[in-house]
């Protein structure tokens, strides 16, 4: 238990460090600084979600199609980084994805409900870029966002890109 | 395939993750000794925060399990402190006083002191100091009982049972 406590706590003080980090030139800030910070978190995020799933996958024969992917992102990727599986997956088969979490990991400590929904995207970067990581060591070059509407649900988006 | 991702241990989203930022502070900063100086500040703030982390922690286990395994009754945690230093302990009903009325002489009497011993002892004993009081009484006319606790500080040597 200590282990997830210690992963939340250094998410959320980068979190606070990135938008501090941007905010300390100006005193203020707008809406093109809260997307550098979302940028920054999401590349961070990125990077991590390929060193994961490379470990995760090291010894797993390699996969049928992208459902075959997205169903192992729901369920083994989900468990290890968030510890618990995607609650509902949809898909229009044609390279969208919607994962919906009921009780997300890194929002539980923030509320429940409606209360700091506007606070939510910038705890939400981090985690798309890690999908968005995983996803693309799989072979899979993707857009993820996320929406939350009532915490600590969400829902991630994610786009298959096709070349 | 569950072989596999019970290899990916919890750390190593932590190691992971820490690479990512001291790479990401080596890009803001221009010399190693900021990056130095912005790391133990985080690591200050995350520090603070895992102390409140294991209060709540030790909160809850003395509310779940000590309460009701000596007696019976789970209170409920409330009211931290902005601090996270001190909380509430709710008993809605407190078995020592079981058919128990006090006196008119005795209106300033604390019936259940014993538990606020009881608590501060046991603490003392996993070398926390703090501070246990009675804020409502239902043996005074208070709807519920409430208990406040605070955390003081962390004993450093181990002191010789029954030292008072």
């Amino acid at each position: 238990m200590a282990d997830e406590s210690l992963f939340e706590f250094l998410h959320m003080e980068i979190v606070s460090h990135v938008y501090k980090e941007q905010q300390s030139s100006k005193g203020e800030m707008d809406s093109k600084d809260r997307a550098v910070c979302v940028s920054v978190l999401e590349g961070m995020g990125f990077r991590v979600g390929q060193g994961l799933i490379e470990r995760l996958t090291r010894d797993s024969p390699s996969f049928k199609d992208e459902l075959d992917i997205m169903k192992f992102i729901c369920k083994d990727f989900w468990t290890k980084v968030f510890r618990r599986q995607v609650d509902n997956l949809r898909t229009n088969h044609q390279g969208t994805y919607v994962l919906q979490d009921n009780k997300f990991a890194l929002l539980t400590q923030l509320s429940s409900g409606k209360q700091y929904l506007d606070q939510a995207p910038k705890y939400l970067a981090f985690s798309c870029g890690m999908v968005r990581g995983a996803l693309s060591n799989l072979g899979l070059d993707s857009v993820v966002t996320a929406e939350v509407s009532v915490m600590p649900s969400c829902k991630f988006q994610v786009v298959i890109q096709k070349l | 395939d569950l072989k596999a991702s019970s290899r990916v241990t919890n750390s190593e989203l932590f190691t992971l993750t820490y690479g990512a930022l001291v790479t990401q502070l080596c890009k803001d900063y221009e010399n190693d000794e900021e990056v130095n100086k912005q790391l133990d500040k985080m690591g200050y703030n995350i520090g603070v925060r895992l102390i409140e982390d294991f209060l709540a922690q030790t909160a809850d286990v003395i509310a779940k399990v000590a309460f009701k395994m000596y007696l019976g009754i789970t209170p409920s945690v409330t009211n931290w402190s902005p601090a996270g230093d001190e909380f509430s302990l709710m008993l809605e009903n407190n078995p020592l006083v079981d058919f128990v009325e006090l006196p008119d002489n005795h209106s300033t009497l604390i019936y259940s002191n014993l538990l606020c011993g009881v608590l501060r002892g046991a603490l003392e004993m996993v070398q926390m100091a703090v501070d246990v009081r009675f804020v409502q009484d239902t043996l005074r006319g208070d709807s519920v009982t409430e208990i406040r606790m605070k955390f003081i500080k962390r004993i450093e040597e181990n002191l010789p049972a029954g030292d008072e």
